[in-house]
């Protein structure tokens, strides 16, 4: 039988306000344990919530991003369940008037074509503290630096097929988050995370098959293994004549499977219930229109621009528009330069590969746009060419000069295209190879093409890379014909 | 000095025929020889009062003295209080010294007032007669037999016999105007919102409301001038102006508008009260006011709104109190679950747990529209029944209570316990204030008058118990237990 896959993915994404949804403490990674955990965090009888303007705004820009209604009022509740790094015995969330309402994005699949994938609706809550099971001789510690840390969940309608299309649904949630700065996106500190809901059915059904929630699944490739390994299982299940449970799974990177957590049977009674310490969320058309007005350019937009303005291919358009950080570099770039193509293979050929191999990110890049840019204008101006310009771009990277024109002048790359010096040297060769000339004047017509090359290679050597290619090509042609 | 007002005793404060040593010195005496009888203080801060009282010398020497510095007064254990036991009257919080201030101690504290210490309560002001609390009952000094009211029970207690001319405390669903009215006492509820929640231990958040208790509407302005106000850490509390409450008191009476709720002098009502409450009526009338019939026909559904919507926040609110971080822990938890059920179990009270259960259930899957929903819908018609009112009159008057304080021991099922804040609980759930004030006696037993206004009316509900005060003498009149022991 052929199956198909359904998910939908509901993803966690830490907003990078500077204090606690409901409290002043900071938000900052990597404190010492519980020193950023104040009264309110603690829970401690008594004491508050109020809430933090900066994650509203946040979550409404993200609203905005992704076409979504914003609703006029959205409210806060209680969801009630006991565990130690819940210090208040209830998370404070949205249940049943969340802050972002229906909205969509679109997502790049592998063969540049689109696909849009519906947000059922996105809302605010309080993330838990961290309970630390290794450490302290069978007992738990816990650590409420991260608790009050604002997340904003979002909730996907089941409109992805398969794995592939999950993590392209997951880089395009990253991509819009980063871009609008409002979270950064660190998977591996945890700052997105994302719970994964996955039925199969045999294809051409319509209902949907019982559907299993993976947790806490947090890097771009475990959502793909995951969801392949769960896919495999429920398959496999339901041909053995089995059933899927709905339940709820936890994915093992280190087994590469999923294992059942809980099954619906045993889930908790949240007891939900609007949050008497907090008012509702009344939003007017006016903060909307201001928020509206001071989104950035987004990713899907600015991957439009880039075909149909610059020239670009879906490709190039896909992976330069991919981060804000990535898209605003090559757009400086090319500001820099004037040529589109020529900034966006340098930035995805040269630029890419040496970031990859010292494991940097672009914001980090030894060679900055504007520099990448006057290189790239050397080169269209004829002042280097292409081999000499790769030289110019170590050389930058490595920090020895302040800019390709310093560099080009320090280590003489400037190309030669005064005739008579490229004449000179090509006679020179010519010279010093009287075996390769005899070999080219007694060679086929057709195969002396190939000949040629040798001395091309030869001058290039004499003129230290700098002559330019095409004379050197031409006139060694004109000079090596005359001497049949 | 112990029958004295604040506003007396101020004013002997300000001339210098009293200093605030001897002031703090005097009622600190009091507790301590009579309250093993009373049992009205949790905790008495006799070194850090003194230590206060002197700072409070000094700065009146040096003129730079409010109106209330130096004024001693107690706090009901509900307040957080930083660097001292803060029990909420329970097991669980026994051992809980609390590291912050709330909003009304740090501004009484500023004010320059001088507090004694934490007053007895139902364990997490549960309660209507001060029974609940881990620390014992208190004692009415009326009548030793009988009850004080609750929750504000020894904060009440406290302030009838002489312990302390004022004491603060908490009104969720009367808790602040019914032990008011049991000791002859005068205690406001402000408008929900009026006064800062922020470290005020949550029973019912949406109900909970701070107050003054004192011996007149006047000591009672002079608190509320300090406690009311916006506070940033409090987003129920309301952006809105605080007027000078002690200028209104004297405003005359004359066309004043009184609405005499028809389902407050119904069934279940002892005639003795109802003969004080009408006698007072007509006190208003001689002073010009005009008195008619009003209805609040949803009356009747307060009680079980309310046992709706308190438990279902109290099931909440008190989660936090698992043994993880503070509070009761158990010996030696076998595991989570055990520590949860046993620290839980240990350190709540009956009529606490009573009500966690209550909420649980009501908030559960499959019962949460049947009772939270309604009781939410209800709710709205009896805050629109007041509202209408208010439309045809200026104040609404009635008993604080249905009967006098009962004996100890009296009530021993819930639902009768329940029935007794019939008068005061509809006010939480409308979020308007109500003010309890001394009118007479049933059975030798204080009767307290209730007077109701619209949203944010607490200086015209002062002024209108003031000029009540003025024509009659309830008010100081003192129990003889504060007598004996003077």
């Amino acid at each position: 039988m052929q199956w198909e896959t359904v998910i939908g993915l509901e993803v966690h994404v830490q907003l990078a306000t500077r204090s606690k949804i409901f409290s002043g403490a900071s938000t900052a990674f990597g404190a010492e344990p519980n020193t950023q955990a104040c009264a309110v965090d603690l829970g401690l009888p008594g004491v508050l919530p109020v809430l933090n303007e900066q994650a509203v705004a946040m979550a409404v820009q993200f609203g905005l991003a992704v076409h979504a209604e914003i609703p006029e009022v959205s409210v806060f509740d209680r969801k009630n369940y006991f565990y130690p790094d819940l210090p208040k015995g209830y998370q404070t969330s949205q249940m049943y008037h969340p802050i972002v309402g229906a909205g969509e994005v679109e997502i790049t699949l592998d063969d540049d074509t689109t696909k849009r994938i519906r947000i059922h609706h996105a809302h605010l809550e309080e993330d838990a503290g961290k309970s630390l099971h290794e450490d302290f001789h069978g007992m738990t510690g816990i650590d409420l630096n991260r608790a009050g840390t604002p997340l904003l969940e979002i909730v996907s309608e089941p409109d992805m097929r398969s794995a592939k299309e999950a993590a392209a649904y997951l880089k395009a949630i990253h991509s819009i988050v980063t871009y609008l700065g409002i979270s950064d996106g660190n998977m591996a500190e945890g700052s997105m995370r994302c719970d994964v809901n996955v039925s199969v059915r045999p294809k051409g059904q319509d209902a949907f098959g019982t559907r299993a929630e993976i947790k806490n699944v947090n890097s771009f490739r475990f959502v793909e293994r995951a969801i392949a390994f769960e896919v495999e299982r429920q398959i496999e299940l339901i041909e053995d004549g089995g059933k899927v449970v709905q339940e709820t799974r936890l994915f093992d990177p280190e087994r590469d499977e999923t294992r059942s957590m809980r099954t619906k049977e045993e889930a908790n009674d949240y007891r939900y219930f609007p949050c008497p310490d907090l008012l509702p969320v009344v939003l007017d058309q006016a903060y909307l229109d201001h928020l509206r007005s001071q989104l950035p350019e987004l990713p899907a937009d600015k991957r439009a621009r880039f075909q149909s303005e610059l020239g670009l291919s879906a490709y190039d358009a896909n992976v330069l528009s991919a981060s804000r950080d990535m898209a605003e570099f090559f757009e400086e770039v090319h500001r820099v330069c004037g040529d589109a193509k020529q900034a966006a293979n340098w930035v995805q050929g040269e630029l890419s590969g040496a970031l990859n191999r010292e494991n940097l990110s672009i914001q980090h890049s030894p060679v900055s746009a504007q520099q990448l840019g006057e290189l790239i204008s050397r080169v269209l101006d004829d002042t280097i060419n292409g081999k000499a310009a790769k030289q110019v771009f170590q050389a930058l990277w490595n920090g020895q000069g302040e800019s390709a024109d310093a560099v080009i002048e320090a280590k003489g790359l400037k190309q030669v295209t005064d005739t008579g010096a490229i004449e000179a040297m090509i006679d020179q060769v010519i010279a010093e190879s009287p075996a390769q000339v005899a070999q080219y004047r007694d060679s086929e017509p057709e195969k002396r093409g190939k000949m040629i090359g040798y001395f091309v290679g030869q001058v290039m050597k004499a003129s230290r890379g700098t002559a330019n290619p095409q004379q050197v090509n031409g006139l060694l042609k004109e000079k090596l014909d005359a001497l049949l | 000095m112990h029958d004295k007002t604040v506003t007396q005793l101020a004013a002997a404060l300000d001339s210098g025929e009293l200093s605030c040593r001897e002031l703090t010195s005097h009622f600190l005496q009091r507790i301590e020889k009579t309250d093993d009888q009373l049992n009205s203080f949790i905790t008495v801060t006799a070194e850090q009062a003194l230590i206060k009282a002197d700072a409070a010398d000094k700065a009146r020497a040096r003129g730079k003295a409010g109106k209330l510095t130096g004024i001693p007064l107690a706090l009901k254990d509900i307040f957080c209080t930083q660097g001292v036991k803060t029990s909420c009257g329970s097991k669980m919080l026994d051992n809980f010294i609390a590291p912050y201030d709330a909003t009304v101690v740090e501004k009484l504290s500023a004010a320059g007032t001088i507090s004694l210490g934490k007053t007895n309560m139902d364990e997490f002001a549960m309660g209507s007669s001060n029974e609940n609390s881990h620390y014992g009952a208190v004692k009415n000094p009326w009548d030793l037999s009988a009850v004080p009211g609750g929750s504000s029970g020894g904060s009440a207690a406290a302030v009838a016999a002489g312990l302390v001319p004022a004491a603060m405390g908490t009104d969720t669903g009367g808790s602040i105007r019914q032990p008011a009215a049991f000791c002859g006492i005068t205690g406001l509820k402000p408008t929900y919102g009026r006064v800062s929640r922020y470290g005020m231990i949550a029973y019912a958040s949406s109900l909970d409301q701070a107050g003054p208790m004192a011996r007149t509407a006047e000591d009672c302005a002079h608190l509320m001038n300090v406690i009311a106000g916006h506070d940033v850490r409090d987003s129920t509390s309301v952006a809105r102006g605080v007027p000078d409450y002690t200028e209104t008191l004297n405003a005359p009476l004359s066309g004043l508008k009184i609405g005499l709720p028809t389902e407050y002098f119904g069934d279940g009502l002892d005639p003795e009260v109802e003969k004080a409450v009408r006698d007072a009526v007509k006190v208003y009338e001689s002073l010009g006011a005009s008195v008619r019939d009003v209805s609040l026909p949803h009356t009747h559904y307060a009680i079980p709104a309310y046992y709706v919507i308190a438990p279902a926040e109290a099931s909440s609110n008190l989660s936090r109190f698992d043994g993880v971080r503070f509070g009761h822990r158990c010996d030696a938890p076998a595991d989570l679950v055990d520590l949860y059920t046993r620290s839980r179990a240990e350190g709540f009270g009956e009529e606490v747990k009573r009500r966690i259960l209550i909420g649980t259930h009501t908030l559960s899957e499959g019962f949460f529209d049947a009772y939270y929903t309604k009781a939410q819908q209800v709710r709205r018609l009896i805050r629109q029944d007041f509202l209408d009112a208010f439309e045809d009159v200026d104040v609404l008057m009635g008993p604080a209570s249905p009967t006098p304080a009962f004996d100890l021991g009296a009530k021993k099922d819930p639902v009768s316990m329940y029935l007794q804040d019939i008068y005061t609980i509809a006010v939480n759930l409308a979020g308007i204030p109500g003010i309890s004030v001394p009118a007479g006696f049933a059975g030798g037993r204080p009767v307290g008058l209730q007077i109701l206004g619209t949203h944010f009316a607490e200086a015209q509900l002062l002024n209108v118990a003031h000029q009540f005060q003025q024509a009659t003498d309830w008010h100081l009149q003192l129990p003889a237990f504060a007598e004996e022991n003077a």
